[in-house]
C-alpha cells in the first residue's frame, strides 16, 4: 500500500504563504495573550486547589455558592468545576493565592474551602487532593522552565551546527521556535492552564519538531552529493519531496497515540496531549514549509560547503574546508 | 553475498536481552498479580509507581539557615560574656546585630590590648574583628566558616527528618535538596493520609532543654521581674508557657529561668512514651552518661528548687526537684497520647538546627492515583491497538516485524526503569506512550527506506543493507537530538517531569537498539530462508 505516490511537489514556491500564515497566527496568539494573557496553573502564579468527592451528585452552582460566600475574599475569582469522571461526583476548587498564604500559612486557603464547603451543607464530601503552591516556588519554576528550554535549543543549534552546516542549525531551530509560538498561541486561544506538564510537552515538541526536521536535513545532505549542479532551492525540495511520505506517516502514527492520550488520559494530562497535538501538527507543517526555507534563504547565495566536500574523501565531515 | 553468517549470534542476543529486561521489569507485575513465586531480589528491584500514581504527600519546605547562624553567633556572645567576667573587663553592651555579626562597645583604653586577646582566643577562628572606633568593635562571621555552617545546616535538617519520617513508618521515603539557592527540601511521602500530623512532625524545632526555675509562674512580663527591679539579670531569660491547669489557672504564664540549659536533646539517650502521677500521658527520657553526669550535678546542688522544661521555648512543666537525678526524667503537659507519642518521637530523632517554612504541599489521595492509573492504562492500550492496526494495514507483514521492534522496546524500558529505581508516574505513562510512537517513526523512516531502495532493482538483501546503513546515521543525528531535549527536562524538572524526562531518555536509547539491531535481524532472519536473489519482500 502506498498512501503517497513519488510526488513532485514544488514547495519552496509555497514558502512565503506559509511563513505569513504562521506568522498570522503568532500574532493573533500575541494578541491574545497581550489582551487575556496567558492563563497560569498554580504551579506558576501560586493559589491553592482543593479537589473533593462527594457522595451523591452534587451541582457545581451548589459548590460555586458556598465558595463565593466565604469570608475575607478568599472566593474570589474562585475556579469551580468538574473533575474526572462525572460518575464519581469530583469537584475541583481553585483559589487564587492571597497574601496570608505563605510559610506556616500555607494551607490555610485550602483548609477554609474545605470548612466552607463542609458547613454549606451541601452533602457528605471528602478530599481526595490538595495543590499548595507559595509565592516562591512559581518564580523559580518560571525560571527553571525557560532555563531549560533555552539550554535544550542551544544544544540542538550546536549539535546539528557540529553535523550539518550553519545553515542548517539555523533552519531547525526557527523551525523549532515557530513550533513553540504556534503552540503558546494555541493554547492561549482554546484557554489552558499553563502547568509543568505543559511545560514538559512544550519541551518534548522541541525534541521532536527537530527529530522531523533533521530527516529532511538529512536527505538534503545525501543529495547534495547526487545533485551537485542543481540549486540549493531546487536540491531542497527533491529531499522534501522524497521524504513526504514519512514525514505525513510518522506524524500520524505519533498523533494515534497523542490522540489516545488526548481522549483517555484524564484530567491531568488533558494539557499535555493538547500541546503534544497541535505541537506535532505544526512541527510536520514547520518541518515541510519553514525549516528548508529559512535554512535556503540563511545560505542566501553563498557557496554550498556540502557540495563542495561532497567530492573529497571525508565525507562524514562536511564543511570543513572550502574551495580553493 | 555471503551474508548472515552472524545470524544465530544476532539471535542469541536478542533473546538474552529480552529475557534479561523482561525478569526485571515485567514478570514481578504478573507475579504480583497472579501470585506466583517471586524470588527476593526480583521484587525488591520491582518498578516503583511514582506519587501521583500511588497518592501520598508532596512537600517543599525552606529551611531557615540564619537560624542557625543566629544560634551560633549568639553562644560565641556568650562565651565572651563570661570570659570578659573571669578577666574582670567590663565592657559596654554586646550585642548580635545580625545572625552573622555582632558588636562590643564600650572597651576601655587600658584594657583594649586584653580585650583583644580574649576577642582573639574566643572568636578569632571563626569571626572577623573590626578595626575598632571609639573604643567600638564590630566582628563578623568569616564567609568560608558561614558557608560551611549553611550547609551543615541543611545536613542535618534533612537527616533529622528522615529519622522523623522513619519513625512515622512511612515506606520508602523521598528526601532531597531541592532548587537552586541550596535552602530547600522536597519531602515526598507515599500514602501519608494524614497530613497535618506529617505536616507538624517534620516541622517541630523539637529543641529540648533543662532550665532551672529562677521565678515565676507570672502572668505578666513586669510581675516576674519586679523582685530584680523591674530589670533582666544577664544570665537569665523569660519564657512563656501555657498555665498548669491543674492550679486552676489559664492564659499564658510568664517563667525565668537560667540562660544555660543544664541538659538539652543533644543529651538526651532515648524518649518513650509513659505516665505521669495522674496517669496522664507522658514522655520519659533517659540521657546519655555526658549529660546524666550534667544532670546530676544541677539536681544534686538544687534540691527543692524547680526545673523548667523548656521545649521549643515554650515551658511545658517546672517539676520541683527532689533528689538527684541522674539518667531518667519524665516530662509532663497536657498531652494526649497521640500528643505524647509525636513529642517523643521527634525528641527522639533530635531537634531540628533551624526553623522551617512550607513551600509548595501537594497531597494525591489514593482515589485520584487510582484514577489516574486507569486512565495512563487505557490511553496506553488506546494508542498501543491504533498503532498497531496502523501498521499491519500499511505495511503488511513488515509491519509485525515493526510490532515485535516496538513491544521489545517496551520491554527494554520497563525494565529498564525498574532496575534504575525509577518511579513510573502518570507523566512518565505519557512518556511510554510518546516512545511508542517515536519507536514506530524509526521504523516507518526504515522502512520508506526500503520501498525506495527495493524500486531500484538491486535485490532485497541488498535494499534491506542499504537501507539500514543509511538510516542509521539519521536516527543517531534524531535521537541525539531529542537526547538533548530530555537531558535538559531532566536536569530542570522535578517530581512527576522527571519520570517523563526518564522515560523518555531510556525509551529513546532502547529505541535505537531495537529499530536498528532488532529489526535489521528480523529482515535478516526472513530473507534467509528465502532464495539469496529474492527481489521483493512484504512491505
Amino acid at each position: 500500500m502506498q498512501i503517497l505516490p513519488t510526488t513532485h511537489f514544488d514547495f519552496a514556491r509555497w514558502r512565503w504563504h506559509a511563513i505569513a500564515l504562521s506568522l498570522l497566527i503568532m500574532l493573533a496568539g500575541a494578541a491574545t495573550i497581550w489582551t487575556k494573557g496567558l492563563p497560569l496553573g498554580v504551579d506558576f502564579a501560586g493559589g491553592s486547589i482543593v479537589i473533593v468527592k462527594f457522595q451523591a451528585a452534587t451541582p457545581v452552582e451548589r459548590v460555586r455558592g458556598a465558595i463565593s460566600s466565604m469570608p475575607n475574599g478568599v472566593g474570589n475569582d474562585a475556579v469551580v468545576q468538574e473533575y474526572g469522571n462525572p460518575s464519581e461526583h469530583m469537584v475541583l476548587v481553585r483559589v487564587a493565592q492571597t497574601a496570608a498564604q505563605s510559610g506556616q500559612n500555607l494551607s490555610q486557603d485550602a483548609d477554609a474551602v474545605v470548612a466552607a464547603l463542609k458547613q454549606a451543607n451541601i452533602g457528605t464530601l471528602e478530599v481526595v487532593g490538595t495543590e499548595i503552591v507559595g509565592p516562591v516556588v512559581g518564580e523559580q519554576l518560571k525560571k527553571q522552565g525557560l532555563l531549560a528550554t533555552v539550554f535544550a535549543l542551544t544544544g540542538i543549534l550546536v549539535y546539528i551546527a557540529l553535523r550539518f552546516q550553519v545553515s542548517f542549525a539555523v533552519g531547525a531551530i526557527a523551525a523549532t521556535l515557530h513550533d513553540l509560538l504556534i503552540c503558546l498561541a494555541f493554547l492561549a486561544f482554546f484557554r489552558y492552564d499553563m502547568t509543568l506538564n505543559v511545560i514538559a510537552g512544550l519541551l518534548t515538541i522541541t525534541g521532536y519538531s527537530v527529530n522531523d526536521t533533521i530527516v529532511i536535513f538529512d536527505r538534503v545532505r545525501e543529495n547534495m552529493r547526487s545533485m551537485r549542479r542543481d540549486n540549493l532551492s531546487n536540491i531542497v525540495n527533491v529531499a522534501v519531496n522524497q521524504t513526504l511520505g514519512r514525514t505525513i506517516i510518522t506524524a500520524g502514527t505519533t498523533l494515534l497515540s497523542v490522540v489516545a492520550l488526548y481522549l483517555f488520559g484524564g484530567e491531568v494530562l488533558e494539557g499535555f496531549a493538547f500541546t503534544m497535538l497541535v505541537g506535532i501538527i505544526s512541527g510536520t507543517y514547520s518541518t515541510i514549509f519553514i525549516a528548508a526555507a529559512i535554512a535556503i534563504m540563511w545560505q542566501g547565495r553563498k557557496p554550498i560547503k556540502g557540495q563542495v566536500v561532497a567530492a573529497s574523501p571525508e565525507t562524514r565531515k562536511p564543511g570543513r574546508r572550502r574551495a580553493s | 553475498m555471503a551474508a548472515y553468517k552472524n545470524l544465530r549470534w544476532k539471535a542469541i542476543t536478542i533473546v538474552v536481552v529480552i529475557i534479561m529486561f523482561a525478569a526485571v521489569g515485567v514478570y514481578p507485575m504478573f507475579a504480583q498479580r497472579f501470585g506466583l513465586p517471586i524470588p527476593g531480589w526480583l521484587a525488591a528491584k520491582q518498578l516503583q509507581l511514582g506519587l501521583d500514581l500511588k497518592g501520598g504527600v508532596h512537600l517543599v519546605l525552606r529551611v531557615n539557615r540564619d537560624d542557625a547562624l543566629r544560634i551560633s553567633t549568639e553562644s560565641v556572645t556568650e562565651q565572651i560574656r563570661e570570659a570578659f567576667q573571669n578577666a574582670s573587663i567590663t565592657t559596654g553592651a554586646i550585642t548580635v546585630t545580625s545572625p552573622t555579626t555582632f558588636r562590643i562597645e564600650g572597651v576601655p583604653q587600658d584594657k583594649d590590648a586584653e580585650f583583644r586577646r580574649i576577642a582573639e582566643e574566643q572568636a578569632g577562628t571563626n569571626y572577623e574583628r573590626g578595626s575598632g572606633v571609639g573604643g567600638a568593635y564590630d566582628f563578623t562571621m568569616r564567609p568560608n566558616i558561614a558557608r560551611s555552617l549553611r550547609e551543615q545546616t541543611m545536613v542535618q535538617a534533612h537527616d533529622t527528618i528522615d529519622r522523623r519520617v522513619n519513625e512515622l513508618g512511612v515506606s520508602e521515603p523521598n528526601i532531597a535538596q531541592h532548587g537552586d539557592n541550596g535552602d530547600q527540601l522536597l519531602v515526598q511521602l507515599p500514602g501519608i493520609r494524614d497530613v497535618a500530623r506529617a505536616k507538624d512532625i517534620i516541622q517541630s524545632t523539637a529543641l529540648l532543654e533543662l532550665k532551672l526555675l529562677e521565678g515565676g509562674p507570672a502572668s505578666t512580663r513586669e510581675a516576674l521581674l519586679q523582685p530584680h527591679g523591674g530589670q533582666l539579670p544577664p544570665d537569665m531569660e523569660v519564657v512563656s508557657g501555657a498555665a498548669d491547669a491543674s492550679t486552676g489557672e489559664s492564659g499564658t504564664m510568664y517563667y525565668l529561668v537560667r540562660k544555660v540549659a543544664a541538659v538539652n536533646g543533644s543529651d538526651l539517650r532515648s524518649a518513650s512514651v509513659g505516665l505521669d502521677e495522674s496517669s496522664r500521658p507522658a514522655v520519659m527520657f533517659s540521657l546519655k552518661p555526658d549529660g546524666a553526669r550534667k544532670f546530676g550535678q544541677v539536681t544534686g546542688s538544687n534540691i527543692g528548687r524547680s526545673l523548667a522544661i523548656v521545649l521549643d521555648d515554650r515551658v511545658q512543666s517546672y517539676p520541683r526537684i527532689d533528689g538527684r537525678i541522674t539518667s531518667e526524667g519524665r516530662i509532663a503537659g497536657n498531652f494526649t497520647q497521640q500528643e505524647a507519642a509525636d513529642l517523643a518521637l521527634k525528641l527522639r530523632s533530635g531537634a531540628l538546627p533551624a526553623s522551617m517554612t512550607y513551600l509548595e504541599e501537594r497531597v494525591i489521595g489514593p482515589t485520584l492515583g487510582a484514577d489516574s492509573i486507569r486512565s495512563g492504562v487505557m490511553a496506553s492500550l488506546a494508542g498501543l491497538v491504533l498503532v498497531v492496526l496502523f501498521m499491519l494495514a500499511y505495511y503488511k507483514l513488515s509491519g509485525v516485524n515493526a510490532i515485535i521492534a516496538m513491544v521489545v522496546n517496551l520491554i527494554i524500558l520497563l525494565g529498564m526503569m525498574a532496575y534504575m529505581g525509577a518511579a513510573m508516574t502518570l507523566p512518565g505513562i505519557a512518556g511510554f506512550i510518546l516512545t511508542m510512537g517515536m519507536g514506530v517513526d524509526s521504523n516507518v523512516l526504515i522502512f520508506e527506506r526500503i520501498k525506495e531502495e527495493l524500486a531500484s532493482n538491486k535485490g532485497a538483501r541488498a535494499a534491506i543493507a542499504a537501507s539500514f546503513d543509511r538510516v542509521f546515521l539519521t536516527l543517531l543525528d534524531t535521537h541525539v537530538t531529542s537526547l538533548i531535549a530530555a537531558a535538559f527536562l531532566f536536569q530542570f524538572g522535578t517530581g512527576p517531569i522527571r519520570g517523563f524526562a526518564t522515560t523518555l531518555f531510556v525509551g529513546l536509547i532502547s529505541n535505537l537498539f531495537t529499530s536498528i539491531f532488532v529489526s535489521r535481524a528480523l529482515f535478516e532472519f526472513i530473507l534467509s530462508r528465502r532464495p539469496a536473489n529474492a527481489q521483493t519482500v512484504s512491505i
